[in-house]
Formats: structure tokens, sequence, C-alpha cells
């Protein structure tokens, strides 16, 4: 194909007009039904847990260093703790604010209006994802200052520096899932042209990792990996795939930075051999900067595929024909 | 040049194998309005597109307000307006709200934003109902805020696609009136309709377009006597000659055909007003002349003749 007209570079930044689109985009999602709704079910979870932790802290009376965590941490049943909730809402609610932000445009026929501005397609597909990611992190923060706030009043004691610190990272590294799971459903939203389509996909997709990767990775480790003779290095071996494989999940990668960040106890992520304890005082916290470390490679591989998925969905939005 | 608005060479779009414009040379100049005629599918909103760089040429040369759409899509788009096809707003935001979008997705600082919005609505009478949410408006109205949507830019030029279509004839008649004062107000305007009849009446010139072709180019006149063969149709009634008036009436210069259309009606298409000469002739032969009118030809003529005859081309 000959393409010589193109070798020079369009003009003009792929930013114009992104602070309007993602202006735009925060007005619509803070004062939509959608965001209504969102916002009741995450104050109900906040307050539900929170409230909850605190029964269960000043009904074990322990001498915890890090009782403040434990408000993240600690469930009653049948409610699981602040932080299982998260792994499972924050993805509902990722989802919900981007899986019409394409295909929508399409569909109330606005598309062609909007590109025909002076503005390039990446302004608006940039836009619609921090519009919504901005959205999602306001909230989270909001429901983070609940939980604080539940915190100081129903424990009475402050946070240590240490404590906020791990709460704050934990904070990050959950709106870094949402992102995940706002990429995806951006993906889907340029991909399919139907907005509930691309919803239902986006569903699919967690609830395959929520519910069946664990057992598909099981499956595969004992048909890859089966153990014949009962050596140790054949478990070893067994266990550090099933880890890697399970790692390929999102939800495993937010789940072991949770424990990682609000469990200071915690040495690693991976398996420990009784040698690789030696010296260690067992039940002593690491330093944050130590556990920071020990989730960083999660953090990092979290970012990195939202990154990824945000550029496949760059990819579709400008191939895209604008005639419907 | 300044002048030229538009221009294109040879310009063509394809979609794999199919052709959805084949080598278009158009040239649209300052303050016109221009129509891009067809039948639906016959490649006019591809045009558009590629125009305003919405989508890419696959060959060809495009320049806009002296500007590459697929090179410097910015500087067009920041002064032309693009009214598409069936256009969409944001149901659930106001009149102003929407165009307050746009006029930020332009980067118009908020005051002057607010006046030109506020003239703009002015300029399509819509004033009244800036604050109501765009679900409530009509088709017309819609078409109307359109119109206002584009305005805030202060555009050079505006593209309209379809721009009557779904429009009962009363708005049709007020949305053409609009588009003449718009282009009273020194603003080119290049608009695409499969609607003839009613576009003829405003446009400048018209180029009608065939599966991917711009096949016929040129005002509506200029348009009749290519495709006629000649500009001026006159209908004519008589009777009570001695002779055969219809071979009387062939007789006459510049008459390219003479038609028996019933007893004592007679159909001229000539190249000039022939009334004078044909009431002559009448008189000459001994009839008695009852009526005699010039019809105006309308485009829909032009084209259903047009098209006939290259379909009688293509089965002969």
């Amino acid at each position: 194909m000959k393409r010589n007209h193109k070798q020079k570079a369009r003009e003009g930044s792929p930013w114009t007009g992104l602070s309007a689109v993602i202006g735009k985009e925060m007005a619509d999602h803070l004062t939509s039904a959608r965001m209504r709704i969102l916002e009741i079910l995450i104050i109900l979870t906040a307050a539900g847990t929170g409230y909850a932790a605190i029964q269960q802290i000043s009904s074990t009376n322990n001498q915890d260093q890090f009782l403040f965590l434990r408000l993240f941490t600690a469930a009653r049943e049948p409610l699981p703790a602040f932080a299982g909730f998260l792994g499972f809402l924050v993805p509902l609610v990722s989802i919900a604010l981007v899986f019409d932000a394409i295909n929508g445009e399409f569909n109330r026929r606005t598309i062609s209006r909007i590109i025909s501005q002076p503005i390039y397609r990446d302004a608006l597909l940039l836009g619609k994802f921090l519009g919504a990611f901005f959205t999602l992190a306001l909230v989270l923060s909001a429901i983070w200052l609940l939980i604080f706030g539940i915190g100081l009043l129903g424990i009475g004691v402050p946070p240590t520096l240490d404590e906020l610190l791990r709460s704050v990272l934990f904070l990050v590294a959950t709106i870094a899932y949402g992102g995940f799971w706002m990429a995806l459903g951006l993906l889907f939203s340029t991909i399919f042209r139907q907005s509930a389509t691309a919803a239902l996909a986006s569903i699919a997709v967690w609830l395959f990792f929520t519910a069946f990767w664990e057992m598909l990775v099981s499956l595969a480790v004992q048909t890859f990996l089966p153990i014949q003779f009962g050596f140790l290095e054949e478990f070893l071996a067994q266990a550090k795939l099933e880890l890697t494989l399970s790692r390929i999940s999102p939800n495993t990668l937010f789940a072991e930075s949770t424990v990682g960040l609000l469990n200071p106890s915690i040495r690693s992520l991976g398996l420990l051999l009784p040698f690789e304890l030696e010296g260690a005082i067992l039940g002593a916290p690491l330093p944050v900067g130590q556990s920071l470390l020990l989730i960083w490679p999660h953090l990092t591989g979290l970012i990195a595929i939202t990154i990824i998925l945000f550029a496949f969905s760059y990819i579709v939005f400008q191939r895209r024909e604008i005639r419907s | 040049m300044a002048d030229l608005i538009i221009e294109t060479k040879d310009l063509t779009k394809k979609y794999g194998d199919f052709v959805a414009v084949r080598s278009l040379n158009l040239v649209v100049k300052q303050g016109e309005i221009y129509g891009l005629l067809g039948p639906n599918g016959a490649g006019k909103t591809t045009t558009i597109l590629m125009l305003l760089g919405l989508t890419e040429p696959t060959s060809g040369q495009v320049r806009v307000l002296g500007f590459d759409p697929t090179r410097q899509p910015l500087k067009i788009k920041s002064q032309a307006g693009y009214i598409p096809d069936q256009v969409g707003f944001y149901d659930e935001l106001t009149a102003m709200e929407n165009l307050i979008y746009i006029a930020k997705l332009n980067g118009i600082p908020r005051r002057e934003a607010e006046k030109r919005i506020n003239e703009s609505l002015k300029k399509v009478s819509l004033t009244s109902v800036d604050g109501k949410r765009v679900g409530t408006f009509s088709r017309g109205m819609r078409q109307r805020l359109a119109v206002a949507d584009v305005l805030i830019k202060n555009p050079k030029l505006i593209i309209m696609d379809e721009p009557t279509q779904g429009l009962d004839p009363e708005s049709a008649r007020e949305f053409l009136k609009l588009i003449r004062q718009l282009s009273d107000s020194g603003i080119t305007i290049l608009l695409s309709s499969h609607l003839l009849h009613q576009v003829q009446v405003i446009c400048d010139r018209v180029g009608l377009f065939r599966s991917g072709e711009m096949v016929l180019e040129g005002t509506v006149n200029e348009l009749a006597k290519k495709v006629l063969g000649g500009g001026f149709h006159i209908s004519l009634r008589a009777n009570g000659a001695k002779k055969n008036l219809l071979d009387e009436l062939k007789k006459m210069s510049n008459v390219v055909d003479v038609k028996f259309i019933a007893p004592d009606h007679y159909s001229i298409v000539a190249s000039s007003d022939l009334r004078a000469q044909a009431a002559k002739t009448i008189i000459d032969a001994g009839g008695n002349l009852y009526s005699l009118d010039v019809d105006n030809v309308s485009l829909d003529e032009i084209y259903n003749s047009f098209f006939q005859e290259v379909t009688h081309e293509t089965q002969s």
C-alpha cells in the first residue's frame, strides 16, 4: 500500500481537548444514577465491614501491634473483610463505569460530532479512561477515609506512621487494580458495538478469574506435573507452577498485594523453605519499605497489563470507521 | 489559492475491493453553497469524512481551507463545522451544556464561549429552550441545535450530511432558509443530499454522484443543458392549424425536441427561450394559441433523465 503522504507526522498535540473530555466524563459519572447505586453499595460495604472489624478487634482484645490495619483485614462471619470485599467490588465498579464508554458514543450518534471537533481520537479515548479512573480514585479515597474515620472513632487509638503508609499503599494498590478492570472494560467497549455485550464480556472475564481460574490452575498443575514418586522436588515444582499460573490472574495479584501490605509479618508471597527462615525472628514485622518491595512485582504487573490493554483499545479505536 | 475552500485531486477511497469514491476532483469556492447529490451509497458521506480527516483517503490529494486533512486535521476542524447525518446529542444534558462541552473541546475561553453560544442559539432561535434537556427536543430543533453547535467555532466552512432528511416539509423549508442565511453571512457550505428537489433551490452548484464517481457538475441550469440538451422546457397548447404543428415547431432554430403530449398539447425542449418564436409560428400556421409556459426544470428531471440515459447506454 502506498503511504507516502503519511511519512510526515500529523500536526497538533494529541492531548488537545483532553481536560475537557476528562471534565465532562467525571461530571457525567458523578451525577449519574449508576454512580448513586455504586456509592450506596460501597458505603454499605465500608460501614458494614468497618463495624464488623471493630467488633472483632474489641472482642479479641489482643496485643496486636498493628491494630489499625486489622480494620481492613478483620472479618466476622458471614461478612468477608473489607479488603476481600473490595477484591470483587472494585472490578464491578470499574466495569460499570466504562462498559459503554466508546460504544455509547456510537449508539448515541455523538461520536462523529465529537471527533469533528479539533481534537484527536487519542484525547477522547484517554479522557474516557482517565475520567472513569479519577472517579474511581475519588470514590475509593472517600471510602478509605470513611473506614479511617470509623477506625479512629471505634478503636480510639491513632494509627502509627507505619500503619498510615501501609494503608495508603493499600489504597494505591486498590486503585491500580481498578485500573486494570477499567482498561479491560474500555477495550470491550471499543470492540463491541452493543454496550450490553461489552458489559457481559467484561463480567465474563471477571467471573472466569474469580471462580474458575484456580480450578483450572490446579487441574493444569496436576496434569503437567503429576506427583509420581512423592519426592520433595516434585511437590516443590508443582507448587511453583501453581503459584506462577495463579499469578496470571489479576485477582491473585491484588489479593497478594493486600496481604503483603496489610500484614507486616508476611515475609514472602511465595514458597518459604525452612532453611530460608534461619535466623529469622518469627512473627517479627517487616518495615514498610520491605513489604512494598515484596509486592512491587505485583503492582508493576497490574500497571503493565493495564497499559497493554489500553494500547489495544487505542489500536482498535484508531482503526474504527466512524460511519455506522 | 485563497478563494478555493475545498480542492481534491484524484481522491480515491477503497474499502477492500469496493471503491467508495473514485478519482474525485472537486473544487468548492469561497462563499458557495455546493450540493453533493446522489442516491444513498454513492460515496457522498465517505467524501465528507475524507475532507474532515475522519477517514483516510486511499490515494489522491485533498486541501481543505489550505490544509491537508490527514496531517493537519486539527487546523481544519477548528475552522470547519460538520453536521452529520442524524446528528446525536447527549440527551441527558441541556442544550446549553451540550454546547459548552463543544466550546471546551474547541479550547474557547469560558467567557467568550458563553457569548458565542448565546449568539449561536439566537441565530437558530433556540434561546428560549437553552436550559431544556436535548432529549425533549424535536427532530427539527435538534437539527437547528446542530447548526448552533457548529457556529460556536465561527466556521469558514460548514459541511452538512443530509441536512433535511427526516424533517417535515415545513421544518425542511425553514432549515433551508437558515442555510441560505448562513451562506449570506459569508460561510461556505457543502451539503450532501438525495432529496434533489429540496436542495436545488439553494445550491449554487451541484455535483451528481453515482457509485463513487462524480458524473456531472455545474449549476442546475448548466446541468439541464448538458443532460436534457437544452435549458428550456416550453409547454404549449394550440389547435386549429392548417399545417402540422409538430413539424412547424420543429423547424424553429435552437429547438432540441418537440413532443406531442396530448391532442393540442405540445412540449418543446430548447436551448433558449423560444416562446415568442413559438407563438409566431403558430399564428403564422393559422392556429389558435391557448397557453404558452416555460417549465422550470427540476433536478429530479435532470437526474432521472441522466440515469435513464446511463442505464440505456449500459444496456445497449
